[in-house]
């Protein structure tokens, strides 16, 4: 019989750390595919696509609704009148200069909350819990007071927002409605989605 | 306070309401094995662990794929496609039925040479083929998901076979159907049982194995009890913990088998048509049957057998019953196995040649198993099915004319 | 050894795909390359062009495609979606199943596994293989898929040829016919191996669309066995140092 080597305790301390290492970085290893599968699928990704919309058709106070992501997307051509109503409405909203930046992009951050004055483009969810708002362009209407300078009112546990998607006081929902990234084609189009080209 | 194990702290109060460190001590650190294990030892571990694999793979399949005729063969392809790494969690189940069977064989095998269905340990044998026949239940509903030729065919006839059985069996093939051909209804059942009830018993089966096993202790390959040789400790004096000896003996036997496994993954999924087979890229129709129909490789000894046997007495039901007596057999081998010696280190030349026979048939049956018949190749599978029924036979007779040589009363080296 | 017995024996069995059709038409095998991006870019391009009328892609996305063939997004739109697809689609096409199935017999089929149910020498030697034959309604027939409800659709590269044999008489004095070869009747926009080499893109392309993480696949795979190699040195020498204890 060879000469046995004397157990060192050293070494094999250092060994069994070294193993569980290198079972740890494989467990590791083999734990990604299994999380990774559940991030969105390439179907998921193509049918979540940015969307385009032509809004050439639509008159001046109305309102179109286009899908993307499954959710409701909304184009709101707004009246001189309308865009007029917004700064005076300042004292009765939660959050009037969109300080919330996870609400909309950079360049919707002013006070139309969007990239031109008289089109407002808007994720039709609202932020309380996810109900779709209707929209109310009718000035104090019976149901909602004589304040109410046209905005959208959402049936589920009375959210209020005016027609650049802001917030009431005083309601549920705690932030603004989102505006979602979006970029002009050209006049009457935009692509919703993504960012506008850096200049 | 320390309680009956000795621990304190937050095992202590574990310990106290449940018998944790009871159970590791009995069945890891204080589980006392052979400390002459060899080669044929890996594959009870190896096999828990094509288990668990095949368990978390499948559950993650299930989570994309649509159990239903109009898009199980799509959802199969969006899973190879579209979700993010699905390709592999398909080829780690696909490639993982393979391995549970080639594993699930060498262990079958390992138990033979060496003995290790005999008494004491007869029940240990019977949960495993009861294991082997739930295996081959799982690998047979399985293999309908994908919903190709194959998967569709392969149903087709092995379903029908049931329809061979006098009175009741046109009757039980449409029961078990659910329709008068394999449709929708039938996948749905066969993903039912496949995903959730075989699964469950199988489970359970496993775990009765691992506690039968440990209740009488581990065979090794002299075959000799190491419980009647103690130390003055009571451990048996050629018996190591299992936890850390053969706990790190198995995660070495692991990455070894791993290797092979990720190279067959990564580098032939398909195995040349044997794991996944080509046909079953075509999907299933109902009108077309494809040229030639082989069960996947794991099944083609039983089929072979099945297809050696004439059909005579204007019924087709005595292949359908070899094929199952086939299986049926190893349940009474430890009865059919007299000789009084278990390992096949210290039996005679009678045993190792009818043994030797026994495994070239059914290697012979599974090649022929994957292959068209011609009259040559069913004279052939009918000499292997003889030979393979012969060793059944054989054992009992065998201790008269065999000499056995003496059995140590320690493991050897 | 009994392990290496056990292993030979298993992948000493025959393949399933063998070298010659179903028919026995004896197959050329297909020039596959995965890597050549610009033969798959001719492929697609031969797909589009002259597959795709019949035959769709369900299951492959016209912008993973692009990123795995080299083309941009923009490339793709502009000179290989004649539809009103997006880039994110998968590559359907407009026929109807029944009208398909009325006009040939059968519907023709997806074509995005085919390379991994027939195999790839099949689709090669099936493009090339077409022949006259007034018998048939499309007024060809194929060698390796004889009598396919499928005309010779690429056949102005082609051209028609029809096939040269060889008679001779056996031992017990019939006539036998052997296949020799083929003649050009009408020449094509091609030439021969200009058609042969346009066939290789085509069913590199559909090699490509059967699986198309194959690339990536042994990418991967040499890094996981670089990685289990190096822990299997490491939980060998592990069981080393505590079976010390054991002898």
């Amino acid at each position: 019989m060879s000469t046995v080597d004397a157990v060192n305790p050293g070494r094999r301390h250092f060994l069994t750390l070294t193993a569980t290492v290198v079972g740890g970085v494989g467990a590791a290893f083999v734990a990604v595919p299994f999380l990774k599968s559940w991030s969105p699928s390439e179907r998921a990704k193509a049918a979540g696509a940015p969307v385009e919309a032509d809004f050439s058709k639509l008159e001046e106070g109305a309102l179109m609704t286009v899908e993307w992501r499954g959710k409701p997307v909304w184009l709101l051509k707004r009246s001189q009148k309308m865009l007029a109503d917004l700064p005076g409405l300042k004292s009765q909203l939660l959050d009037p200069d969109s300080n919330e930046a996870s609400q909309q992009p950079k360049y919707a951050q002013n006070a139309d909350r969007s990239i031109k004055p008289d089109v407002l483009v808007l994720v039709g969810i609202c932020t309380h819990l996810g109900c779709a708002p209707t929209f109310r362009p009718d000035a104090a209407p019976a149901d909602l007071g004589p304040e109410w300078k046209g905005g959208f009112f959402c049936p589920c546990h009375g959210s209020r927002f005016d027609l650049a998607g802001r917030v009431y006081k005083g309601v549920p929902a705690p932030k603004n409605l989102e505006v979602p990234s979006y970029r002009y084609l050209s006049e009457s189009r935009v692509l919703i989605g993504v960012d506008p080209e850096a200049a | 306070m320390a309680n009956t194990q000795g621990t304190i702290g937050l095992l202590g109060w574990i310990d106290d309401r449940f018998p944790l460190t009871k159970m590791m001590r009995e069945h890891l650190s204080e589980y006392y094995a052979p400390k002459n294990f060899n080669f044929w030892y890996f594959f009870g571990s190896l096999a828990i662990l094509v288990l668990v694999n095949q368990i978390l793979t499948g559950i993650w399949l299930t989570m994309n794929y649509k159990p239903a005729a109009a898009d199980a063969f799509a959802s199969v392809e969006y899973i190879m496609r579209d979700v993010d790494w699905g390709w592999l969690l398909r080829y780690m189940h696909s490639t993982g039925a393979s391995a549970f069977f080639i594993v699930i064989y060498l262990h079958m095998f390992r138990a033979m040479i060496y003995g290790s269905y005999k008494k004491p340990r007869e029940l240990i044998w019977l949960f495993g083929v009861v294991i082997f026949l739930c295996l081959m239940a799982e690998a047979f509903m399985g293999y309908l998901l994908p919903w190709g030729q194959m998967s569709f065919w392969g149903a087709q006839v092995i379903i029908n076979l049931f329809s061979a059985i006098p009175v009741i069996g046109p009757d039980l093939s449409v029961w078990i159907r659910g329709d008068y051909v394999i449709s929708d209804v039938t996948l749905n059942r066969f993903f039912s049982l496949h995903v959730i009830a075989v699964p469950l018993v199988l489970l359970g089966l496993v775990v009765a194995h691992i506690i039968a096993l440990h209740e009488v202790g581990s065979n090794n390959p002299d075959g000799v009890e190491i419980k009647k040789v103690k130390g003055k400790d009571g451990k048996p004096l050629d018996g190591i913990p299992f936890h850390p000896y053969y706990t790190v003996k198995d995660l070495l036997g692991t990455m070894v088998f791993l290797i092979f496994f990720a190279l067959i993954i990564f580098f032939m999924p398909e195995m040349g048509g044997y794991f996944l087979e080509h046909p079953n890229f075509d999907p299933a129709d109902p009108m077309k049957t494809p040229l030639h129909i082989a069960p996947v490789w794991y099944f083609t000894p039983f089929y072979a057998i099945l297809r050696a046997v004439p059909s005579f007495a204007g019924t087709q039901i005595w292949g359908v019953l070899a094929m199952g007596g086939a299986i049926v057999m190893l349940f009474f081998l430890p009865w059919l196995d007299r000789s009084p010696v278990k390992s096949i280190r210290y039996r005679g030349w009678a045993f190792k040649l009818v043994l030797a026979a026994f495994v070239i048939s059914f290697l012979i049956l599974g090649y022929l198993g994957a292959l068209p018949t011609t009259p040559e190749r069913t004279a052939l599978a009918q000499i292997c099915s003889f030979i393979y029924f012969g060793f059944f036979f054989a054992l009992p007779i065998l201790p008269a004319i065999e000499k056995t040589k003496p059995v140590p009363e320690r493991v050897t080296k | 050894m009994k392990k290496i017995i056990v292993l030979l024996a298993f992948l000493a069995l025959p393949g399933l795909s063998s070298a010659t059709s179903a028919e026995g038409y004896p197959l050329a095998k297909a020039p596959i390359d995965l890597h050549d991006q610009p033969s798959l870019q001719r492929g697609a391009q031969l797909f589009v062009n002259y597959c795709m009328g019949c035959h769709s892609l369900d299951y492959q996305r016209y912008n993973r495609m692009a990123r795995d063939i080299g083309l941009t997004d923009d490339q793709v739109k502009d000179n290989l979606i004649f539809t009103s697809a997006k880039i994110g689609d998968t590559m359907k096409n407009a026929m109807p199943k029944a009208d398909a199935k009325r006009w040939f017999g059968v519907a023709p089929p997806d074509l995005s596994v085919i390379a991994r149910a027939r195999g790839v020498d099949y689709l090669y030697n099936y493009l090339q293989t077409f022949y006259l034959d007034p018998t048939r309604p499309f007024g060809v027939n194929n060698f390796v898929f004889p009598n396919a409800g499928m005309p010779h659709v690429l056949w102005e590269l082609q051209g028609m040829q029809k096939p040269v044999y060889a008679v001779h008489k056996d031992a017990a004095g019939t006539e036998v016919k052997t296949l020799t070869g083929f003649e050009l009747v009408q020449p094509g926009t091609l030439t021969p191996p200009e058609y042969k080499e346009a066939t290789a893109d085509l069913v590199n392309f559909l090699a490509y669309v059967g699986e198309p993480i194959k690339l990536e696949r042994q990418r991967i795979g040499i890094w996981v066995l670089l990685f289990l190699a190096l822990a299997t040195v490491v939980f060998y020498l592990l069981k080393k140092e505590y079976w010390k204890d054991v002898h």
